[in-house]
């Protein structure tokens, strides 16, 4: 419970009194790059082959003669924009992304730069922090939302090269019984899990107290809570937003 | 002028400082000495404000920090410029960066008076060619003396050093030394330095202070040091084969 209290008043502190305008302004940009773009490639990576293997196992198992083969595609889309960009992308961000964030704070902690800002009267906790939770905040849904994309014609090419699906099934599928809230709900999740990842890792790394295994052991630590928080967050989300 | 008085600092039950009491006079180099473990670098820290004592009280200039209002206690902050053990350069930055960092986030300057009081304190430390240079590119002396640009460049009051000399050989050592001493006299700056490097103790510590055990056993000049009768000290100071030989 003190560790939770803890984050609570270290979420606190990050609103507390800050810097000038312009220094956030150029923190966020670098965040955003840091955070966000650096991580376009693993997620690029990871949704087209999700995709992929979504649509070949939806396939697989939809062999009924009264299902039209298009549902594949449907399911493809609907797991993708419910579930799978969100969530599993956001899982792999928690691990890039978080670790990263544990790591740099933990370092900065155990190497005194973080003493050296507080010294020179700076917000320590706002100045490092507060950019990089709204750059995941800013960034994730746009990770997600290409996460889809990807996803979706991960599943196109997975499906008209084996042959499972015909292109016009495929893409008919896709548009088919389409409910636009659903995006709308795509792009909360990363909003929330974003902010979780975060202010989680970011916790973890700036309170490290030690040296090099100390600052591994809040990586992972960062890793593996932000991963629950996740999975708890999602399951709190679909109760209430479905 | 700083000012300590009965600072008590203790940590899981442990006390760490235990009562300890002392002025730093301005213009002055004082040296905080003692083996590892006897509570130099909590003083130190209590002072700076990284860590509050548990009792106790450290005025600057009359104005106690710890019973200060935000505004005073950053004010304070604003007056003071730290050398940390490391250095504790902000990796990402170059040198002139991490030098200019405290203008950039605590002035108002123009970027062409930041820039020109960036070079003057790269020029005093003697690293105008390493401006461009990544921490990560430079050594360890190099490190310690852009820690001392960057701890200067906001014109402080009072300078703190921690183990300046840690990790460093003897000829850079005595460089550094000599460069904190200098600075402290021209800018008149009162000046800590935490050290267990005898060098500095004899070479450049004008008033020094010698904890044993979160005490403070010896206080005095340094030429007083060496004729010393407190045994802890004594064991201290000439630890060394070499300061055996010369005591005898």
């Amino acid at each position: 419970m003190s560790v939770i209290g803890k984050y609570f008043i270290f979420l606190g502190t990050l609103l507390g009194k800050g810097e000038k305008l312009a220094v956030y302004w150029r923190r966020l940009m670098e965040e955003c790059v840091g955070i966000g773009v650096s991580s376009v490639f693993i997620v690029a990576i990871v949704s087209t082959f999700i995709g992929a293997v979504s649509c070949i196992q939806t396939a697989y198992n939809l062999v009924s003669p009264i299902i039209p083969v298009s549902t594949v595609a449907l399911i493809v889309r609907d797991m993708e924009i419910l579930e799978l960009a969100p969530t599993i992308t956001c899982i792999v961000l928690a691990g890039k992304v978080g670790s990263n964030i544990a790591s740099e704070l933990g370092t900065m902690r155990i190497t005194e730069q973080i003493d050296a800002l507080e010294v020179m009267g700076i917000n320590s906790a706002s100045y490092l922090v507060l950019p990089k939770v709204v750059a995941a905040m800013i960034t994730f849904p746009m990770l997600v939302i290409f996460s889809a994309f990807l996803g979706i014609f991960g599943g196109y090419l997975a499906g008209t090269l084996t042959g499972v699906i015909t292109e016009r099934d495929y893409l008919y599928g896709i548009r088919d019984s389409f409910v636009p809230y659903n995006i709308f709900f795509m792009c909360v999740k990363p909003f929330v899990f974003g902010f979780l990842i975060a202010t989680i890792s970011s916790f973890k790394g700036f309170f490290t107290e030690g040296g090099a295994l100390e600052v591994g052991r809040s990586s992972t630590d960062a890793v593996t809570n932000s991963c629950i928080s996740i999975l708890i967050a999602d399951y709190l989300l679909a109760q209430l937003l479905l | 002028m700083i000012e300590v008085d009965n600072i008590v600092k203790a940590f899981n039950g442990k006390e760490v400082l235990k009562g300890i009491s002392s002025a730093f006079q301005k213009g002055e180099t004082n040296l905080i000495i003692g083996g590892s473990g006897t509570g130099k670098s909590v003083l130190l820290k209590c002072m700076i404000g990284l860590v509050k004592p548990d009792q106790g009280r450290v005025l600057y200039n009359g104005r106690d920090f710890y019973n200060s209002d935000r505004e005073t206690q950053q004010s304070i902050r604003r007056e003071m410029g730290v050398l940390f053990q490391g250095g504790a350069l902000f990796d990402s930055k170059t040198v002139e960066e991490n030098v200019r960092f405290p203008l950039d986030m605590l002035t108002d300057q123009s970027v062409e008076e930041k820039q020109e009081r960036v070079a003057f304190c790269l020029q005093r430390v003697g690293l105008e060619a390493a401006a461009k240079r990544m921490p990560s590119e430079i050594s360890g002396g190099m490190k310690k003396r852009v820690g001392i640009a960057r701890a200067i460049v906001m014109n402080p009051m009072y300078l703190f050093c921690d183990e300046p000399n840690s990790g460093l050989d003897p000829l850079t050592s005595v460089k550094i030394d000599e460069l904190i001493k200098e600075i402290t006299e021209e800018y008149q700056i009162t000046t800590i330095i935490i050290t267990h490097d005898m060098n500095s103790v004899m070479e450049i510590g004008q008033n020094i202070i010698f904890l044993y055990q979160g005490n403070k056993l010896w206080e005095g000049l340094n030429t007083d040091i060496i004729k010393t009768d407190v045994p802890e000290l004594k064991e201290f100071l000439f630890s060394n084969k070499l300061l055996r030989e010369m005591e005898k």
